[in-house]
């Protein structure tokens, strides 16, 4: 469990790490260090530099002063989970943020690390994906904001280029009246997603009007899958069977010792019925 | 004086081990120190073609590069220590560093050393290594097979012995039975995962040729001799010294090799050297536990009685004998058969077998899990099959506490025990009858309740050292201790033993408080180094107490007997005349006249004015050889809730009722409980380690073996009756294997229990949900 012998340099500023990743020299970002370590310490990561990004006040803080919410990269799971105003707006957010890891791990964990880590099995990717997120990426050459639907490519692939940063979160309200929830079932070893549900569902008194379902654990990324069928029903639980029986369609389905494919698309289905049921249950 | 035996005390180790003021072998800092990392091979079963060692030994700060070609017949084998009689035993060489052929992954090719930690690992990688890949095997039972790859030329069908226990006649049994019922069983691999990986320093002195190996060892004496062995240096030249352990769970009793290679690279250097293993490491170059395939059966009477049991057991060794591995499948697990019961016709064979994997040894229980496991799964096999209730079953075949002692069928004899009276206690504690209700209401809500029984006994506090010799293990199993009374009173006491966690620097000085009436802060319990320590065999077998806590007491109580000597002497008075009372020797009638331990102290040790022939000095020590085994035993029931949808069990309560005889301190008892109930939860529900078919340990990290947490772990009820034990001075048994031996059929079973109205009769452990989900779906006759 010892890394490749490697350069490290705390970062003084934004502009330096752009300046920094613009040079392509096979440096790596660090924050909370939580993913990147173990691929470190497994020689799976061998970059020549660490640039921490740790102690950035840029990218710190959590902005609701407007309509929409904005996150930055650094915030630890534990600020997400303490903060007042996510309490308002995404409770979500905090209810997927207490299953990730321990208390040290949500102490030092980023945000912005699990989603620019793109981990098939993390969490947030799937509240990014239901949430609507853009994802605001910063460079030398400037910045841009791409949709957290086109932001999660594969397993640890993102939209991001070698030389862009997760910058912000920026997170549009939820519609008016809506509810969410995060149901996941946990690996019992690395307490990832087996399969891992967030839902945003609105009604209309009984009735659905909307519901989005987003995946994580079950397939090569976490995705919105098609749970269409559930609008105009009361969510009961035939209806949500009918809905949720082809969530993983059109997904090559994760197979490992844990969940052969054929349980985890079963789980899928189970964790995508028990999201929308809380959901719609919390929607007003 | 209130006794301190029976007193819940804190543990003494405590504010050590938790303010990180302990001192374990990997804090070691020697001057001059340089560190070894291992070269391990990737592959399962190779012949090594080649080894280039030039790169590495270029690379910066490398000091030395070694091969198993440097080695061979230069050094010792790693050695098998426990030659089971009588079942055509072999032990093919185990080289510290495989030759010419490796035969699991992670089997150690050749060493570096470097002047870094991180120069060692780097090199690691420059040692260039030519494997010719061999077919391999990974299951016990297949490895028995024709066809099957052969791991050594002298060893047919990889089996490395086949060992019988008989009693009675099983086969007549069977054939006049009114019920028979079978299971295929498999005691998956498990990993012991103690917290401190395993580490060594050792030191040479190339002048007096004294070697000093510190090193992570639950016997350091047991070590002390097979260094020496295996190494040629004189057993007084070699010190062994185990500081603060990180937990062992068995995994730190046997020899190994890398140990081993620290000490010879001191001695080849001339510098002391450092290897500590990572986590990953750990996983692969550290026993393993369990891996039994076992086809075993049971028949009685249509009215529940017990005639027989048959076993025929398949236990994956890995790819050596490792120290102890030939007992543990045999002595430690088929003399057990007849579990709490009596159960008159007892066969089993058991076949140890070399397989592609990391060697396989004693994991806390080490063989009395896996006997009370399959014991456990037929009793509620059995009572389903004719209908009766699992518990009442178990009471219908007790060994009664009338009987006690008694023999049974294997021919070993349970010293004490109620076995009725832990299990009323544990099914009233619970509301067993009131459960059943509530299950059969949920029933029909299309609810999976479960309630699962296990009453267990186990052979603990090992043992009689002639036992031990005539079952081949390589030493005695007595236990010795030095109690030391300095001129002021405060005494240290020296122990064979090497507690690693389990409480007893606390235990001990209350038991030695109380003999001479002085508080467990004037006593310390010094263990581990072979230097001031007494012969002793280790801790392990949940012996410590029970054996060399026994030799503790009577070695105080010699220094008693010579104080009260000294005592009679000072006072003028007659032994006889002298009454033990509140801290001092007293005048029977003349209290006032009165010698305290602390006075006696002074005067032994200045020896102003002895009785005529008495030795100047306060110390004596003491071996305790017991003249049996003890049994502890109790009735374990958890309640389940199985979520049909996802396979999940939740546990709804857990109550442990245990006897371990008199408990010297309860909060330890409890602790010892709860630590082992857990591990014995985590292999009945998560934790296996799974080799591919190529041999890859596939659970290599923490993030696939499943490891208990906090969080998954149920609260759990102790409770306790109180048999103590004729065979030791203390009356005490052994705890710290108890839970664990309990916890894990009492979890399948109450699974099981579950999932019986599904017409499913047995699941694998572990119950994954993964695993609960598909034999649901197999039983409602789905696609799986």
């Amino acid at each position: 469990m010892i890394p490749v012998g490697f350069e490290y340099e705390r970062a003084s500023s934004l502009r330096a790490v752009m300046n920094a990743l613009a040079k392509d020299d096979g440096t790596k970002l660090i924050a909370g260090g939580h993913s990147l370590l173990p691929m470190l310490r497994f020689r799976l990561a061998q970059p020549a530099k660490l640039l921490d990004i740790g102690g950035l006040q840029e990218l710190k803080g959590i902005d609701a002063k407007g309509r929409k919410t904005k996150i930055g990269s650094l915030v630890t799971y534990r600020e997400l989970i303490e903060s007042a105003d996510v309490a308002q707006r995404f409770p979500i957010i905090i209810e997927a943020a207490l299953g990730i890891g321990d208390l040290q791990v949500r102490n030092l964990g980023t945000i912005g690390g699990g989603i620019a880590h793109a981990d098939p099995a993390s969490d947030m990717p799937a509240l990014m994906l239901a949430l609507g997120a853009e994802l605001t990426l910063r460079s030398k050459g400037g910045k841009r904001t791409v949709p957290a639907n086109e932001f999660f490519q594969g397993p640890f692939a993102t939209a991001m280029r070698p030389d862009e940063l997760l910058a912000e979160i920026v997170l549009p309200p939820l519609p008016k009246g809506a509810g969410a929830a995060y149901v996941s079932i946990e690996q019992q070893a690395s307490g990832y997603a087996m399969a891992g549900a967030a839902a945003v569902v609105t009604r209309s008194r009984k009735t659905v009007k909307t519901a989005v379902v987003a995946l994580t654990g079950v397939s090569d990324s976490a995705y919105l899958a098609d749970v269409s069928g559930v609008v105009g029903t009361h969510a009961d639980q035939a209806a949500l069977e009918a809905a949720t029986a082809k969530v993983t369609a059109g997904r090559d389905v994760n197979n490992d010792i844990h969940a052969s494919s054929e349980y985890r698309a079963h789980l899928a289905g189970v964790v995508a019925r028990r999201a929308i049921a809380t959901a719609y249950g919390r929607a007003g | 004086m209130a006794t301190l035996f029976g007193s819940g005390i804190k543990r003494r180790e405590d504010p050590r081990l938790l303010t990180g003021t302990g001192l374990f072998t990997d804090d070691l800092k020697l001057p001059g120190l340089v560190y070894m990392a291992v070269v391990r091979s990737p592959y399962a079963h190779a012949k090594i073609t080649k080894i280039d060692t030039r790169d590495a030994a270029k690379a910066p700060g490398v000091v030395a590069v070694v091969t198993g070609k440097d080695l061979a017949g230069k050094v010792g084998t790693i050695p098998c220590a426990w030659n089971v009689p009588d079942c055509d035993l072999k032990t093919p060489p185990h080289p510290m560093l495989a030759a010419d052929k490796v035969r699991y992954a992670g089997d150690g090719v050749a060493l570096v050393v470097a002047e870094s930690r991180e120069a060692a690992r780097d090199a690691v990688d420059l040692v260039d290594v030519d494997y010719e890949p061999l077919p391999t095997v990974i299951d016990p039972e297949k490895a028995t097979k024709g066809g099957a790859p052969i791991l050594h030329d002298e060893v047919a069908a990889n089996t490395a012995f086949t060992w019988t226990v008989a009693g009675g006649d099983a086969d007549a049994a069977f054939n006049q039975a009114e019920v028979k019922v079978d299971l295929r069983i498999v005691q998956q691999r498990l990993l012991p995962t103690a917290m401190e990986p395993r580490s060594a320093v050792a030191s040479h002195n190339r002048a007096t040729g004294q070697l000093t190996l510190w090193a992570t060892s639950q016997n350091p004496h047991i070590h002390r001799f097979l260094t020496s062995v295996t190494l040629g240096i004189p057993e007084h030249k070699v010190r062994v010294i185990s500081p603060d352990v990180g937990g062992g769970f068995g995994s730190k009793i046997p020899c190994y090799a890398d140990e081993l290679l620290v000490a010879l690279m001191a001695t080849r250097l001339g510098r002391p050297v450092k290897w500590t293993e990572d986590r990953s490491e750990n996983y692969k170059a550290t026993i393993h536990g369990r891996d039994h395939v076992e086809y075993v059966e049971m028949c009685g009477k249509k009215d529940g009685t017990i005639t027989g049991l048959k076993t025929r057991v398949f236990a994956g060794l890995g790819a050596y004998a490792s120290t102890a591995a030939p007992g543990v499948p045999t002595i430690l697990h088929g003399l057990m058969y007849s579990g709490a019961y009596t159960i008159p016709n007892i066969h089993g064979v058991v076949k140890g077998v070399y397989t592609n994997t990391t060697p396989v040894d004693a994991y806390r229980g080490a063989g009395r899990p896996e006997a009370t496991y399959l014991i456990e799964r037929l009793v509620d096999t059995f009572a389903r099959e004719i209908g009766k209730d699992p518990a009442d079953v178990r009471k219908k075949n007790f060994i009664s506490k009338e009987q006690m002692p008694y023999t049974v069928a294997t021919a070993i004899t349970y010293d004490s025990g109620d076995y009725h009276g832990a299990l009323e206690k544990a099914t009233s504690t619970i509301d067993y009858a009131g459960f059943r209700a509530e299950q059969a209401k949920a029933l029909k809500q299309g609810r999976y309740l479960g309630i699962g029984v296990c009453s267990y006994t186990e052979i603990c506090g090992i043992g009689p050292s002639q036992v031990a010799g005539a079952v081949g293990f390589g030493g005695g199993l007595y236990e010795s201790a030095v109690v030391r009374v300095y001129p002021t009173g405060v005494v240290r006491v020296y122990i064979g033993t090497r507690p690693h966690g389990q409480g007893e620097e606390t235990t001990f000085a209350q038991v030695v408080g109380d003999e001479f009436g002085i508080p467990v802060e004037n006593i310390e319990i010094v263990a581990g180094d072979t230097e001031s320590t007494p012969q002793g065999w280790g801790t392990y077998g949940s012996r410590t107490t029970a054996v060399g806590g026994s030799a503790v007491v009577l070695a105080a109580r010699k220094v008693k007997e010579k104080a009260k000597k000294l005592a009679a002497h000072l006072l003028e008075a007659s032994e006889d005349d002298l009454e033990w009372k509140d801290g001092a020797f007293r005048v029977k009638g003349s209290p006032d006249k009165a010698k305290a331990f602390g006075e006696l102290a002074l005067m032994a040790n200045v020896a102003w004015n002895m009785p005529a022939g008495m030795e100047a000095g306060l110390e004596a020590s003491a071996a305790f050889d017991p003249t049996n085994f003890v049994f502890p035993y109790g009735t374990h029931i958890s309640t389940v809730e199985v979520d049909p949808e996802t396979g999940e069990v939740s546990i709804l309560r857990y109550v442990a009722v245990d006897d371990c005889g008199p408990h010297i301190n309860p909060t330890i008892v409890e602790g010892q409980v709860h630590g082992g109930v857990i591990q014995g939860i985590g292999e009945a529900l998560q934790e296996i380690a799974v080799y591919s078919d190529d041999g890859q340990l596939v659970t290599g990290t923490m993030m696939d073996y499943a490891v208990p947490k906090a969080s998954q772990m149920p609260r759990v009820e102790s409770h306790y009756t109180y048999t103590p034990s004729p065979v030791n001075p203390l009356g005490v048994k052994g705890i710290g294997e108890a839970g664990t031996i309990a916890s894990t059929p009492c979890m399948v079973n109450a699974v099981i229990d579950a999932l019986a109205p599904l017409g499913i009769r047995h699941i694998d452990k572990p119950l994954t949900p993964a695993r609960v989900w598909a034999a649901i779906q197999q039983a409602k006759g789905g696609a799986q």
